[in-house]
C-alpha cells in the first residue's frame, strides 16, 4: 500500500495502528496527533450526514444516527468533494444495516431527503407561459411532449413517506396508516417542496419524464385525476417547455 | 499564459469567509469587510439559491475562490472532473483570486474532507509542483498555495515547510497564501518559533493572508497541541504575528475565517475591523 | 377510451387546470427576498445539504472503539405494529440516556 493509502486506511479504521514514519517533536510518538486527523475526518463527515438527513436523524434519534453515520462513512466515504451531494449510498446502506431494518420506511425517507437536495441544487429554469397551453387544440396537446424543470423529482414509495417528512419538518400529525405515497418535488424560485401526487399520477409522470407524448403517457397510466395533476405542475412552474413536432 | 492584468484584484483590506446566514447583513452594511471568500466546492451545483446569492454578491464585492477539495498533494493524478468544475466556476465568476492548500484530501476516489499532511521531500515537491502547474494551466490563471496547519511530522521529510513552499512558487510561478493562524498552530505543534517562521517567509510571494481561531489540547507527552478549528476569535498571539507580518510584507488582503459555531455578523465584522486597524493604522 | 373521448377529457382537464392558475394569486410578490434570502426558518434550510470545511475540530471524539451501535433493544421500540407505521415523531427521547 502507498503511504497515502496507509494513511487513509488508518483514518477510517481506528483498529489499525498509526502509519509508520509519523512523528511528534523530538521523535516522540504521534498517536494522539494522528487521532486529530481521524477525528477531523469522522466528525466532519458525520456532521455532513447530520445536515443532509435531518428527518432520518429525527426518526432514529441523535445517538443512533451518529453510530449509523460513522458506519456509513467508513463503508462509503464521499466519492467527490461536492459534499452537498454526499449520501447517495445512504438508502442502500440503510437497507443493509441490521439495526435499522425494522424501520422499513427509513430508506425511502433518505431517498426523499436526497431528492430534495438534488432539487435545491438543480439548474434554474423559467416556467412555460400558460398562454401557450390555452391556445392549444386537444389533439396537439395529446401529441406534444412536456419538458419538466431540472428541479423536478418524482418519488414513489410503499410507505407514507411524505406524511412522515411533514410530521418531522412541518409539525404535521404523523400518519396513522401504512399507505403508499407518490411524491412530486417541485421548486418555485429556490425552495424545493415535496407534494403528494393523486393516486395513479406517478405512472403518467414517469412516462412524461421518459419523453413520451401526453397521449402515450395517458395510455401508460390507469385512471387518475389529470386535472389535479396538471394543476400541480402548472402552479409550481414544473413545466418549462412544450414540444410539438 | 497566465493573464493577471485584466481582472480585478483583492484589495489590501479585510475580507471574510461567506456564510449564507449573513447574506442580508452583508448587503445591509458590510462594515469594514471589503471582499468575500467562498469555498469553490459549495458553488459547483447547477443552480438554485447558492449560485443566485453568489451572482448577487459578486456584483458588489470582489470574490476570492478558495478550493478545499482539489487534493493538490495527492499521490494520484488530479481529478479531471474537478478541474473542469473549477475552470467552469472561475470562468463565469471571474474571481479576484483563486487559492488552494498544500495538502491532500482524496485517495483513490475517496474524499476525506480534511486537509491531510505531506512529507517535505524532493519527490513530494516534484509532484505538488506538477499539480500546481497543471491547475494554473487548466484554469488559465495564477493560483495561491496555502501553508497548512499540521499536527505531526514525517520522519522522511528532507526540508522545512518554508523552503518547500518557496521552491513550489519558484518552479510554478504561483503565489502563496500565508495563513498566520496555521503558522502559529503548526509551529506550536512542532515546538518551533512562529515569529522566526514569519521572519523567514517569502513575503513578496504573498497574495493573501488568512486569520482564524484555534482550540488547544495536549499530545501524548502532555505538550501543547493546537487544532485549527476556525470556531472562535483570532487568538492574541496570532494577532501579534499578523502585526509582524504586515510590518515585514506590507498590507495584504486579509481574510477572517470562521467556519464552526459561526457567530452573528456583528462579531465577524468586529474581527475584520481589528484586521483593518492593523492594515491601515492611519484610518483607525 | 375512444380517441375523441380522450381528447374531450384532456381538453376539459387542461382548461380546468389553467382556470385554477388564473384564479390563483400571482406568486411574484416578495421575489427579491425569495430569490436571495435564506429559506424561512424550519422550512427548507436543510435542503442545501452540507458544505465543505477547511477547519479541524476538537469538539467531538469519534475515533476509537468505544463507539458501539445503539443496543438492538432500542430498535425494538421502533418496530412497526402490523399495518401501522408506529411512532414517527422524534424518537431520541425514547433512547436510554447515557
Amino acid at each position: 500500500m502507498t503511504p497515502q493509502g496507509q494513511f487513509r486506511a488508518a483514518l477510517l479504521d481506528p483498529d489499525l495502528p498509526v502509519p509508520s514514519g509519523l512523528t511528534g517533536p523530538a521523535g516522540r510518538p504521534a498517536r494522539r496527533r494522528f487521532d486529530i486527523y481521524r477525528n477531523n475526518v469522522t466528525a466532519s463527515l458525520t456532521e455532513a450526514l447530520r445536515q443532509s438527513f435531518p428527518v432520518v436523524r429525527a426518526l432514529v434519534g441523535e445517538e443512533f444516527f451518529i453510530a449509523l453515520a460513522i458506519a456509513h462513512l467508513r463503508a462509503y466515504p464521499p466519492a467527490s468533494p461536492l459534499l452537498m451531494f454526499y449520501g447517495q449510498d445512504m438508502p442502500a446502506f440503510l437497507e443493509s444495516f441490521p439495526a435499522a431494518r425494522a424501520l422499513g420506511y427509513l430508506p425511502d425517507v433518505a431517498r426523499l431527503e436526497l431528492a430534495l437536495r438534488q432539487s435545491y441544487h438543480a439548474a434554474d429554469a423559467d416556467a412555460l407561459d400558460p398562454d401557450r397551453l390555452r391556445a392549444l387544440a386537444p389533439e396537439t396537446f395529446l401529441a406534444a411532449r412536456l419538458r419538466l424543470a431540472p428541479a423536478v423529482r418524482l418519488l414513489r414509495s410503499d410507505w407514507p413517506v411524505l406524511s412522515i417528512w411533514r410530521a418531522n419538518m412541518r409539525g404535521a400529525a404523523p400518519p396513522r396508516d401504512r399507505t403508499a405515497e407518490d411524491i412530486l418535488i417541485t421548486r418555485t424560485e429556490f425552495d424545493p417542496e415535496p407534494q403528494l401526487l393523486p393516486p395513479g399520477a406517478a405512472s403518467f409522470l414517469t412516462a412524461l419524464i421518459g419523453g413520451a407524448t401526453v397521449g402515450t403517457a395517458l395510455d401508460h397510466a390507469g385512471a387518475f385525476d389529470l386535472t389535479a395533476t396538471l394543476s400541480l405542475l402548472l402552479a409550481d412552474g414544473a413545466i418549462t417547455d412544450l414540444i410539438t413536432d | 499564459m497566465l493573464d493577471a492584468t485584466s481582472r480585478a484584484r483583492l484589495p489590501a483590506r479585510p475580507g471574510v469567509g461567506y456564510k449564507p446566514q449573513h447574506f442580508a447583513d452583508i448587503l445591509a452594511d458590510a462594515g469594514p469587510v471589503a471582499w468575500l471568500e467562498i469555498h469553490a466546492e459549495n458553488y459547483m451545483g447547477d443552480g438554485g439559491r447558492p449560485l443566485a446569492q453568489l451572482r448577487h454578491l459578486a456584483e458588489r464585492f470582489p470574490i476570492s475562490v478558495h478550493g478545499v477539495g482539489l487534493s493538490i498533494g495527492g499521490e494520484g493524478p488530479l481529478d479531471p472532473d474537478h478541474l473542469a468544475r473549477l475552470k467552469h466556476l472561475c470562468g463565469w465568476l471571474d474571481p479576484a483570486s483563486f487559492s488552494e492548500h498544500l495538502a491532500w484530501s482524496t485517495h483513490e476516489g475517496a474524499f476525506l474532507n480534511d486537509l491531510l499532511p505531506l512529507p517535505y521531500t524532493e519527490a513530494t515537491l516534484a509532484r505538488v509542483a506538477a499539480h500546481v502547474a497543471q491547475v494554473q494551466d487548466r484554469i488559465g490563471r495564477r493560483m495561491l498555495l496555502e501553508n497548512p496547519s499540521t499536527y505531526l511530522d514525517f520522519t522522511e521529510s528532507e526540508m522545512g515547510e518554508i523552503d518547500f513552499l518557496a521552491e513550489i512558487a519558484r518552479r510554478t510561478g504561483c503565489g502563496l497564501l500565508l495563513d498566520v493562524n496555521n503558522v502559529f498552530v503548526s509551529c506550536t505543534n512542532r515546538q518551533t518559533d512562529p515569529a522566526g517562521y514569519i521572519d523567514r517567509f517569502p513575503h513578496d510571494r504573498v497574495g493573501e493572508i488568512h486569520l482564524g481561531g484555534h482550540d488547544a489540547g495536549r499530545d501524548d507527552a502532555g505538550a501543547a497541541l493546537l487544532i485549527d478549528s476556525h470556531g472562535r476569535e483570532v487568538a492574541d498571539p496570532v494577532w501579534h504575528l499578523y502585526e509582524q507580518t504586515v510590518r515585514l510584507g506590507g498590507a495584504r488582503p486579509t481574510l477572517i475565517e470562521w467556519d464552526n459555531d459561526v457567530p452573528g455578523w456583528a462579531t465577524l465584522a468586529a474581527e475584520a475591523g481589528r484586521a483593518a486597524r492593523i492594515l491601515d493604522p492611519a484610518a483607525a | 377510451m375512444s380517441p375523441t373521448a380522450k381528447s374531450l377529457a384532456v381538453a376539459g382537464s387542461l382548461a380546468a387546470a389553467l382556470a385554477a392558475q388564473s384564479a390563483a394569486p400571482a406568486r411574484a410578490e416578495g421575489a427579491q427576498e425569495k430569490c436571495f434570502g435564506v429559506a424561512l426558518a424550519g422550512q427548507n434550510d436543510c435542503a442545501g445539504g452540507a458544505g465543505t470545511t477547511c477547519a479541524g475540530t476538537s469538539k467531538v471524539d469519534y475515533q476509537g472503539n468505544e463507539w458501539k451501535l445503539v443496543p438492538a433493544g432500542t430498535c425494538t421500540t421502533m418496530k412497526l405494529p402490523e399495518g401501522r407505521v408506529g411512532s414517527l415523531t422524534p424518537l431520541d427521547r425514547d433512547l436510554p440516556k447515557g
